[in-house]
């Protein structure tokens, strides 16, 4: 339906809900086919071993098994092992990593058999029933032990030491001698698991005699996925077609190609039958990606009165047991946003991979950028404590000068546009933050066991995933641009074809606000098709933020190439020239006669019946752009926690959480909100709940829900949002990004909070998560000057597995 | 194998199941209502939620056989026989009270089961009556919404 | 995440229930589930058979019985948390229910598989034992009551043998002053420690959750506080005797000092 009214900027209710709300999800284990078996991969109960014999032979007699397959049994299936896609540098180490380990398990997630029977269970039963005898090897996991290669992972690599990335610094680096002040911190930060509601799956499926295959997999990458499966199984592209349905949450862990995927499709090309797999949650917590795992040595270069001069962070990442699709480039992606939004002089960063026996690594909401800005915010706080300055005055004294254009930053990329005062002015009038230190110098006063503290974090983040040209400096293989197609069906409908793949950003939604506006139609008008290789032929997935940046900007440009064409219809249809048209109303006009108009539905249906279009024009109104970014795009943001800590147990509740961002033009203002109200809470957890814990043999005692503290709706808290508008010199929409940025900022908000609250006892660290444990620890150190009792958190035996309340 | 005769979504439906079927996995693979999901194995996520004899209860915790001759509703008899939404999935919609959606049944189920135990509650009490139902997209902000906005509206239509 | 085969049987009445266990060495009884199923599922648990009591309905009940309570051990922690009776004369039996899980598993979770389970980390067993409750167990020969201080013998065991089954918890009317605290990361989980105290005689009743193998008595605190001393001094005396678990949760370091605090505060409430 043609319309004048503008969409873009509003909060547009979703147009995913309506099969949602309704459980009509297209979720990958809602599907099935005839003939479909069950996939069930054996991991053996080994963290480091030497697998000496698979013996299926039980296994493979048991109920509904159609065969029980090992390592020698595919090795013709796979031509090449799964690809790494981003060799950081020239001389990386990269691990050969098959989905099938075909001599070492180097990880609890390492499989050396796959069963397939007719029914879930029966293929759990056979499982059980594979006889594994291996000769297990010393485990390493602390990252500094690995570093001293006793213990080494892949023996042809000969060192678990596999990158080192050097940023090469900018500005002058005798800064951190010759500072009047320096700080020097040492910083951890461990494991996360990403933990989608839902976990991974997939369903592989094809026809043989035509060498043609199809996945569909809980994925949020169909277009890089069909690249790289291809490489592992040697399906030509183009006879394979990826298919994400509807996705149950990805946050990093789906932006991957995984051994299930690979073995699915082999399994499915072997036998002729539809295979499917679906992870189980205790399968998810050691077979999927895993994120953080960092240890940074920081160096602060200040003045007295509180300016910061340089930044300087040395980094030890955990890579795990191999590379997956990025593992490498993660703590790189980090690397060019380690002065945060301050103006500093000197800036140097580096990082080392090592290879440990625990799960892979890899983007984690955030991917980089969260530890990046864990790390400045803290030592920001420790310096503002060295000089006894208020940390805000001291962050909005360094604040980098607002600049409308794109401007060359000290670590060497070009910021596009920035004005960070506003945003860090309002947050803090939101929190009422001299309210707060009031309140808090009263609690103080009073002695209470319940003492309040205020943290800050302020964040600069890199988004819009990204200039070909860069990521091609960068040595990733591939480019970072996107595609959309827009197809104006005759009679208003219009039908749009999106490289981006959503799993909860509600895309359909706003990418209707885009062209619904463009083009002159309702959101309604427009259908939004996506994560399909056959159906959306082109695109780079959904990840890092980029879909608007990229995608959207693609779409933009669709609908201008669309409104071209239009524009030549409609003159020649009003028998004017092009010139006397002008796009007022959501419709070519005849200027100064209104009235005589063109709208797009009456333009498509034209190119459509093509029964008097211009001469030589080919029939149909469409438009595609494939759009490769000028540059990154760069939100940032300020947010503010006030937490009350309880003293006497090292529990901490959070009283307020205000966050205010700046990502740009906004498309759906709804939409944003929720990304940031969800990547907050997402961060409040990693501050305070979350972290993968390993017994001293290497095993994950967070093996579950029940261990690991994913919190609920009871532990977070009600936030209040707000935002500034900073509009993207990057793209014509304007718009950077918003979906990792709660993620990115609230982890030190929150930690600085908590030390804030028991820093006049004397504690300047708590540790990660501030769990009540490590907050009573840190106090009692403080005071004491001891802790009070021996034996520390995590390094205990674990007690309780499962069970509970009945 | 056992058979069993349950009520779901107010149709009685016979089946012969063996003892381990889970009531998800009955729900799920047996009659084909793949609205309920499974997130965690371990009942700590909640997504699997369904309503047995009215009240909610986690279906990957229960045996199918549990439930025999008892009534089960799930996501999918939530909206009206005439297809009209439940108060609690048009607030979900209109405060973007979901985002991929996976977790969104079982809300849903806790939701409904729980505004029938108490029809006013405050912010607080629907964040408590949430602590069994797990979110890793909205922040639980847009949900507790939904939630306070639907119980004024079911309770104001009774009064 | 499917458990292993097993059999199935609904027992029809608890003799049926007792006979079918004593057949069986291998089997278990299936109430709730709550406790029990997900073991199955992860496979730890491996009965060869499940008799099934979920349906004998007359064991779910909550009524006055002279200077008692009795509730069936079938009744849930639903009904128990919203029972009348048990709000009115002993509160921290019904407050402790609510506060169990989370409300699907108050929906199906019963007090007695609650109990049966051993669970020293479950939230009951501690408010039972501080109570004196009495449990009720029918087996081949008859019925016999167990003193709550007999009843938790170790790590998920109790003083019920394989083939008799809890049929009624029973304690006393007590609306004096009591104090429950289950001190937790998240509200769906278990406690890292739990306090229960229940003013008693002049004098206090302390029970600790996940203090070691079973639900223990802080006897120490509790001759403390009938010595005269305040609850400060008699917390001090919290965690002795105790052997509490290191695990992701807490170590037991820490557990041993926060169960201090814990009492001082449950201490302070209860007589409050």
């Amino acid at each position: 339906m043609a319309t004048t009214e503008q969409y873009v900027g509003r909060s547009i209710l979703r147009k995913e809900d309506a099969k949602l709300i309704e459980g009509q999800g297209t979720f990958i284990d809602n599907q099935s086919m005839a003939g479909m078996v069950w996939m069930e991969l054996v991991r053996p109960p080994y963290v480091h071993a030497k697998v000496d014999s698979v013996d299926v032979s039980k296994a493979s007699n048991m109920p509904g098994v159609i065969g029980v397959l090992t390592a020698a049994d595919l090795d013709d299936a796979f031509p090449a092992g799964l690809p790494m896609v981003w060799p950081i540098t020239e001389d990386i180490k990269i691990p050969t990593h098959w989905p099938l380990t075909k001599d070492v398990i180097r990880f609890a997630g390492d499989a050396v058999a796959v069963v397939i029977a007719e029914s879930r269970a029966q293929a759990e039963d056979a499982a059980e029933e594979v006889v594994v005898e291996a000769t297990e090897r010393p485990v390493v996991l602390d990252l500094e032990e690995a570093a001293k290669d006793q213990v080494v992972l892949h023996e042809d690599l000969g060192t678990n030491v596999v990158v080192h990335w050097s940023h090469g610094g900018g500005g002058d680096q005798t800064i951190f001698d010759s500072a009047p002040v320096v700080v020097h911190e040492r910083y951890s930060q461990p494991r996360l698991i990403p933990n989608a509601i839902e976990a991974r799956g997939c369903l592989a499926y094809g026809i043989p005699a035509a060498g043609e295959y199809t996945l569909v997999s809980a994925t949020q990458i169909p277009h890089i996925a069909r690249v790289a499966l291809s490489i592992a199984t040697g399906i030509p592209q183009s006879k394979l077609r990826i298919i994400a349905p509807d996705v149950g949450g990805g946050f990093g862990s789906k932006l991957n190609v995984y051994a299930e995927e690979a073995l699915a499709l082999a399994l499915a090309r072997r036998l002729g039958r539809p295979v499917k797999w679906i992870e189980d949650r205790q399968e998810n917590y050691v077979a999927t990606i895993h994120g953080r795992g960092v240890i940074h040595d920081c160096t602060l270069a200040g003045t007295e009165d509180g300016k910061i001069l340089g930044l300087k962070f040395v980094e030890l990442a955990d890579m795990g047991a191999y590379f997956q699709l990025l593992t490498p480039g993660i703590p790189e992606l980090g690397g060019w946003v380690y002065m945060g939004p301050y103006d500093v002089e000197a800036y140097w960063y580096e990082f080392t991979g090592i290879m440990t026996n625990a799960t892979p690594t890899d983007a984690y909401r955030g991917a980089g950028r969260p530890e990046a800005t864990f790390v400045i915010e803290r030592l920001v706080d420790a310096f503002a404590r060295r000089i006894g300055k208020d940390p805000a005055h001291v962050r909005r004294m360094n604040l980098h000068p607002p600049h409308a254009d794109a401007q060359t930053s000290i670590m060497g990329l070009q910021v596009d546009s920035a004005n960070y005062e506003p945003t860090f002015d309002r947050a803090l009038e939101l929190v009422e933050y001299d309210q707060m230190r009031k309140e808090q110098a009263a609690r103080r006063e009073s002695g209470d066991a319940k003492q309040i503290g205020i943290g800050l974090s302020s964040y600069i983040e890199m988004c819009g995933l990204a200039p070909s040209e860069i990521l091609g400096a960068l040595r990733y293989v591939a480019g970072g641009w996107d595609a959309a197609e827009i197809e104006c069906r005759p009679f208003g409908k219009v039908v749009v074809r999106t490289g981006t793949s959503p799993h909860g950003q509600g895309h359909d939604t706003s990418w209707s606000q885009i062209v619904a506006d463009g083009l002159g139609i309702t959101p309604d008008d427009v259908e939004v098709l996506h994560g399909d290789t056959a159906v959306s032929r082109l695109g780079m997935d959904t990840y890092g933020s980029r879909s608007v940046a990229v995608g959207g900007e693609a779409l933009r440009q669709a609908v201008e190439k669309v409104k071209e064409k239009a524009r030549i219809i409609a003159a020649h249809e009003l028998e004017v020239s092009e010139d006397d048209l002008e796009w007022t109303d959501g419709a070519f006009r005849v200027r100064g006669a209104p009235d005589k108009a063109r709208t797009i539905p009456d333009l498509a249906t034209s190119a459509w019946h093509a029964h008097s279009l211009p001469k030589g024009m080919e029939p149909v109104l469409e438009g595609t752009a494939v759009y490769d970014p000028p540059n990154f795009t760069w939100p940032a943001g300020t947010h503010v926690c006030v937490v009350e800590v309880d003293t006497e147990t090292g529990k901490t509740d959070i009283l307020r959480y205000v966050a205010v961002d700046d990502c740009g033009a906004v498309i759906n203002p709804m939409i944003v909100e929720g990304q940031v109200q969800g990547g907050v809470a997402q961060g409040i957890a990693e501050a305070l709940y979350e972290e993968a814990v390993y017994d001293e043999s290497g095993n994950l005692m967070t093996s579950s829900m029940t261990q690991y503290l994913i919190p609920s709706a009871a532990e977070i808290p009600d936030m209040t949002l707000d935002r500034t508008e900073t509009p993207s010199t990057t793209n014509a929409l304007g718009v950077k990004g918003i979906a990792e940025a709660g993620t990115i900022a609230s982890p030190p908000a929150v930690i600085n909070a908590v030390i804030d609250a028991v820093s006049h006892l004397g504690v300047t660290d708590v540790g990660k998560p501030a769990s009540p444990e490590r907050v009573w620890r840190a106090i009692q150190e403080a005071t004491k000057g001891s802790p009070g009792v021996s034996g520390g958190p995590g390094g205990a035996t674990p007690g309780r597995q499962e069970g509970g309340a009945s | 194998m056992t058979q069993i005769a349950v009520t779901v979504n107010g149709t009685r439906r016979e089946a012969d199941v063996e003892p381990r079927t889970l009531l998800v996995y009955f729900l799920r693979e047996q009659l084909g209502l793949t609205g309920t999901n499974v997130g965690c194995d371990t009942s700590s996520c909640g997504a699997c939620t369904v309503h047995l004899d009215g009240e909610s209860v986690k279906s990957c915790t229960l045996l199918a056989v549990q439930a025999d001759g008892r009534e089960v509703t799930t996501i999918e008899a939530l909206a009206g026989a005439d297809g009209t939404l439940h108060p609690l999935q048009d607030a979900f919609h209109r405060h973007h009270g979901l985002q991929c959606g996976y977790c969104t049944p079982g809300m849903l189920m806790a939701a409904a089961s729980y505004l029938k135990e108490n029809p006013t509650p405050t912010e607080a009490e629907v964040r408590e009556s949430l602590e069994g139902n797990l979110c890793r997209c909205t922040g639980y902000q847009n949900i507790v919404e939904s939630i306070l906005d639907a119980a004024g509206q079911m309770s104001g239509a009774k009064a | 995440m499917i458990p292993a085969p097993f059999d199935y049987t609904r027992a029809g009445s608890v003799q049926e229930a007792i006979s079918l266990l004593g057949a069986d060495p291998d089997a278990k009884v299936l109430a709730g589930g709550h406790s029990l199923l997900p073991a199955m599922r992860l496979r730890i648990a491996r009965p060869t058979m499940l008799v099934d009591i979920g349906r004998l309905t007359d064991l779910s009940y909550v009524r006055q019985d002279g200077d008692r309570i009795a509730v069936g051990a079938l009744t849930r922690h639903h009904d128990v948390a919203n029972a009348e009776v048990l709000q009115q004369l002993c509160p921290i039996v019904a407050h402790a229910a609510g506060q169990i899980g989370d409300p699907q598993v108050r929906h199906m979770g019963t007090i007695g598989g609650s109990v049966a389970h051993g669970d020293p980390a479950g939230d009951l067993p501690a408010v039972l034992l501080a109570l004196d409750a009495e449990f009720v167990a029918e087996g081949p020969t008859g019925t016999r009551t167990v003193a709550a201080a007999d009843f938790f013998t170790s790590l998920f065991e109790t003083a019920l043998a394989p083939d008799e089954i809890l049929t009624e918890i029973r304690v006393p009317k007590a609306n004096a002053g009591w104090s429950f605290i289950k001190f937790q990361r998240r509200a769906q989980d278990w406690a890292v420690v739990g306090v229960s105290a229940v003013r008693s005689n002049g004098g206090v009743h302390v029970a600790l959750t996940n203090m070691g193998l079973t639900p223990l008595r802080a006897t120490g605190v509790e001759e403390a506080v009938t010595g005269g001393a305040d609850p400060a001094t008699a917390a001090t005396h919290a965690d002795e005797g105790t052997a509490p678990p290191s695990d992701a949760f807490g170590s037991a370091g820490y557990r041993r000092e926060l169960v201090k605090v814990l009492v001082r505060r449950a201490l302070e409430e209860a007589s409050a």
